[in-house]
């Protein structure tokens, strides 16, 4: 295998998952140049990072349902319900930070548990259930909040999204923990990524030439490593990014390593075939629309924190974000088909996108226009790249 | 033949691979009713379809004349113009459309682009009272049974003026009466001088009600019997139907029959949306170790539901019977249960019911098994790869690796994925429908070569097939089903095709 096939495979046979990694490095590089570096700033990195982790929080949860053929439109109103209950619980009722949070996050479970059993045990599409969820979280929103905002919240809830650790291993004009996390990262990636080609070649099947292997994961350390060296010189650790790393991985791990997360790839991938294989179609559905409620709760929750207070309108069309960085991020539309990475790049993309207009001024309405554009040709490309495969086998 | 309305010569329709016909003749007689004949796939409905247009001319060679004139059809409406309509044997009405707008629909009468309601339903009912149906032309067809919505379909080829009715497998989803109502309506329209072409696999049936018939085999018309012929017999049909060469090979076996594992008895189910039709009927079948047992039956039979029904349940209402492996009970109400019991089903469409297409040969052998290579939730990955491998080199899977994406593996190949997964499951019973269809002859004998091998590792084997010759060469016994009913059971040495197919024709009080 010579790098010259393999950079080959990667434009053409692999373009559905490489494409969107090279898009996003595209997307990044145009608004660099357009914002004259702006983009790339410390400040501005961190700040893409507090602004838009709910997003992607929302996108993991969002990924298994695409996956196994549904869509949830509810989470943005889940977002403003679990934000909600927690501005009640910790600005009103002046219960510590942490009820709050674990009281958000239990809502948008439980939310879940009610969605979830409509559409897997009564059986109604999920579009319905959670179009109905979408209007009933946000009267339950107003409800709760009795129509007005609540604000502000105690410094310690405030740190969830905003804070930062800082100092904790000393600091000489960079932050020397958020460089150690950036090293286990990149050890992490690279020894997994070792040890994926290592099976791979143990069973005779493709796997990257050596070259094209280092090359590919010397610039993938190297992006890591800049981005937390920047990262560190800025304002430190973002404790979001610390929750939402965690989360990603564990995530992906939940998607690629368990049983639950094959069986949700099969229901998506084969609904028939799965259910006479013994999957229990009802069981796993009901618990992936419990996971999508306890992640917008954990959403609910950041952006809570972040906007410092609740709005009866918070969240409005954070579901459409998600929907959108899943597609954009190579899932199908028909289900069976998408990857946690490949919804964080679209995530990071419509991110990208939105933070890199906002640098340059560009209206909202502009930016709404390109962000739809987007999302149309990323399926369009998606069917697209089907056909051509199909004709092709 | 005196005043032939029909006569197509030397028909020759080819798919890709495979020629479906070879060679069909076939003359009808202005006003009779002719009966077509033969095994599944021997072409009796690819043949209705070159007549009624579906396949257009040019894409057959041969010639087709029609009252008189060359028929060139390219699209059902060219034919249809001419007076020849066809009732497929999955009925093509619109259930929430009314009896009326079925019958017109396509074919609306009209003003200026509008519906002229009372005509359209004065029409209707007209048509309605011709075909002896009792119902209101704005009953929606969905609230209609089967034998209704059947006569629905012959009203509507009777407001197109038809001369040549062609009705496949007409009477399979009916019940007595229904179907009797039927025949007595197709007599009715020979009375008033339109020809019938009947595709039925119910020879009392077409002895009872038809005129001539020609018996199609392999793609080929073989003969054409006159029924009011004294020496036109059942028997004499069923000979013409299966009368070829063993032209496939099966690998030999010297079987070793064990302890009964398998054993099923009053297996009763009712279809799934019309709970008045009981779809297996009291069924009862054992199979022991090592026993390659076959069920052949008809299309429409029951087998496939037979089996989905005792495999967790997944066919059909109101199941009744037991089931018992190694002479205890167990309990078969979900997949899973199933699975745990010892059961596994290799459908009859591997495509909708047993890959994952757009997932690799690793994801789908480990699909119904996941929870062996697992250890609190986390699949082994090693492991499976190593599993996905064993069954590769085992099944003999052309593949270049068992990442391999199934969508693309031929079909023999796909199927050798499906019974790895299965095997994997390490089931005692394997319940096989119709293990080698659609799979050209190479792929087929690697199939039976490993169901053998199945059999000598001492499982018991159900197979499920359309293909007699098939049955009888790899089964050690044989169970006829008709009509939701175990109508019989022969050993191999006593089975042949010829007594097979009398079981499989067999009607409910027929005691032939």
């Amino acid at each position: 295998m010579t790098i010259a096939s393999d950079v080959k495979d990667i434009f053409t046979k692999n373009l559905r998952t490489s494409g969107i990694y090279i898009a996003f490095v595209l997307i990044v590089v145009l608004f660099t140049v357009l914002t004259k570096g702006l983009l790339l700033s410390p400040i501005n990195i961190t700040n893409i990072v507090l602004q838009y982790s709910y997003v992607l929080v929302l996108a993991l949860g969002m990924i298994m349902v695409i996956v196994a053929g549904h869509i949830d439109l509810s989470v943005g109103s889940l977002v403003a319900l679990t934000g909600a209950v927690s501005a009640v619980l910790v600005i009103q009722g002046g219960a510590p930070w942490w009820v709050g949070m674990l009281a958000g996050i239990a809502v948008g479970a439980l939310c879940g548990v009610w969605q979830g059993f409509w559409v897997a045990y009564v059986g109604i599409p999920a579009f319905i259930v959670t179009l109905a969820g979408m209007l009933l979280f946000r009267g339950l929103t107003y409800e709760v909040l009795n129509n007005v905002s609540l604000s502000p919240f105690p410094g310690e809830y405030q740190r969830i999204a905003g804070g930062f650790l800082n100092g904790l291993l000393g600091g000489y004009g960079y932050d020397t923990f958020t460089l150690v996390i950036g090293v286990i990262a990149v050890v992490g990636l690279v020894v997994s990524a070792w040890r994926t080609r290592q099976g791979q070649l143990k069973f005779g099947q493709h796997a990257d030439s050596l070259a094209l292997f280092i090359i590919k994961y010397a610039l993938a350390a190297a992006v890591i490593l800049w981005f937390f060296w920047q990262i560190a010189i800025s304002r430190g650790m973002p404790i979001v990014l610390m929750i939402l790393g965690v989360l990603i991985i564990a995530y992906h791990v939940l998607t690629t390593r368990t049983v639950f997360g094959r069986h949700v790839y099969a229901i998506g991938g084969n609904l028939s075939a799965a259910r006479l294989s013994g999957v229990n179609v009802k069981k796993i559905n009901f618990w992936i629309f419990v996971n999508m409620g306890m992640l917008a709760g954990i959403a609910g929750v950041v952006f809570s924190s972040r906007s410092n207070g609740a709005q009866p309108g918070a969240g409005n069309m954070f579901e459409l974000d998600a929907i959108a960085a899943c597609f954009i991020g190579g899932a199908s539309t028909t289900g069976g088909v998408g990857r946690v990475t490949g919804a964080i790049v679209g995530g990071l993309v419509m991110a990208v996108l939105s933070n890199g207009m906002q640098l340059m001024g560009v209206g909202a309405s502009t930016q709404q226009l390109v962000k739809g554009m987007v999302l149309l040709i990323a399926v369009a490309f998606d069917i697209y790249n089907k056909r051509r495969v199909g004709a092709a086998s | 033949m005196e005043n032939t309305i029909l006569r197509m010569q030397d028909i020759i329709k080819t798919f890709p691979g495979v020629k479906a016909l070879d060679g069909v003749n076939l003359s009808v007689a202005a006003g009779e009713i002719h009966a077509i004949c033969g095994e599944n796939g021997a072409g009796k409905s690819t043949l209705m379809k070159v007549l009624s247009g579906v396949y257009p001319h040019g894409s057959y060679s041969g010639s087709i004349h029609f009252d008189g004139v060359e028929l060139k059809a390219s699209t059902i409406k060219d034919s249809e113009a001419l007076g020849i309509v066809i009732i497929h044997q999955e009925l093509a009405l619109v259930p929430h459309l009314s009896v009326a707008e079925n019958i017109f629909l396509g074919n609306e009468t009209q003003h200026a682009g509008f519906i002229d309601w009372n005509s359209t339903n004065q029409r209707a009912a007209a048509l309605l009272e011709r075909v002896g149906l009792a119902e209101h032309p704005a009953t929606p067809v969905g609230q209609l049974g089967v034998g209704k919505q059947q006569l629905v379909e012959i009203a509507k080829a009777l407001s197109k003026n038809v001369k040549l009715l062609i009705l496949d497998e007409p009477t399979a989803a009916l019940n007595d009466a229904d179907s009797e109502h039927l025949l007595d309506l197709l007599r009715d329209l020979r009375r008033q001088g339109i020809t019938s072409i009947i595709i039925s696999h119910k020879l009392g049936e077409i002895e009872e009600i038809a005129d001539t018939t020609t018996i199609i085999r392999d793609g080929q018309s073989v003969e054409t019997l006159d029924m009011s012929d004294p020496f036109t017999t059942q028997d004499r049909i069923i000979r013409a139907m299966v009368g070829r060469e063993l032209s496939v090979r099966y690998p030999p076996r010297e079987p070793d029959i064990g302890s009964v594992v398998f054993e099923v008895r009053d297996w009763s189910v009712r279809h799934p949306t019309q709970p008045d039709r009981l779809v297996v009927d009291g069924a009862a079948l054992d199979v022991r170790a090592g026993e390659i047992v076959g069920i052949a039956g008809l299309m429409g039979a029951g087998r496939t539901e037979l089996a989905m029904s005792i495999f967790g349940h997944s066919y059909g209402r109101d199941i009744s019977g037991t089931v018992q492996m190694d002479g205890r009970p167990v309990d078969t109400s979900s997949v899973r249960k199933a699975i745990k019991a010892g059961i596994a089903y290799v459908s009859e469409d591997r495509k909708k019911f047993g890959l994952n297409l757009i997932e690799d040969i690793r994801t789908n052998t480990t699909a119904a098994g996941l929870q062996k290579i697992s250890t609190g939730g986390f699949v082994n990955g090693p492991k499976e790869i190593q599993i996905a491998e064993f069954y590769r080199r085992s099944m003999r899977i052309k593949a270049p690796s068992v990442l391999a994406k199934t969508g693309n593996l031929s079909g023999g190949n796909q199927q050798k994925v499906v019974l790895g997964k299965w095997l994997h499951t390490a089931p005692e019973l394997l319940i096989l429908d119709e293990p080698t269809r659609g799979i050209d002859v190479g792929a087929k004998y690697e199939i039976y070569t490993i169901i053998n091998e199945l059999a000598d590792a001492g499982k018991a084997v159900l197979v499920i097939s359309s293909e007699l010759p098939e049955l009888l060469g790899i089964c050690d016994r044989i169970y006829t089903l008709a009509y939701g009913r175990i109508t019989g059971q022969l050993p191999r040495a006593e089975a042949t095709q010829e007594r097979l197919m009398e079981l499989m024709t067999l009607e409910k009080d027929n005691t032939r």
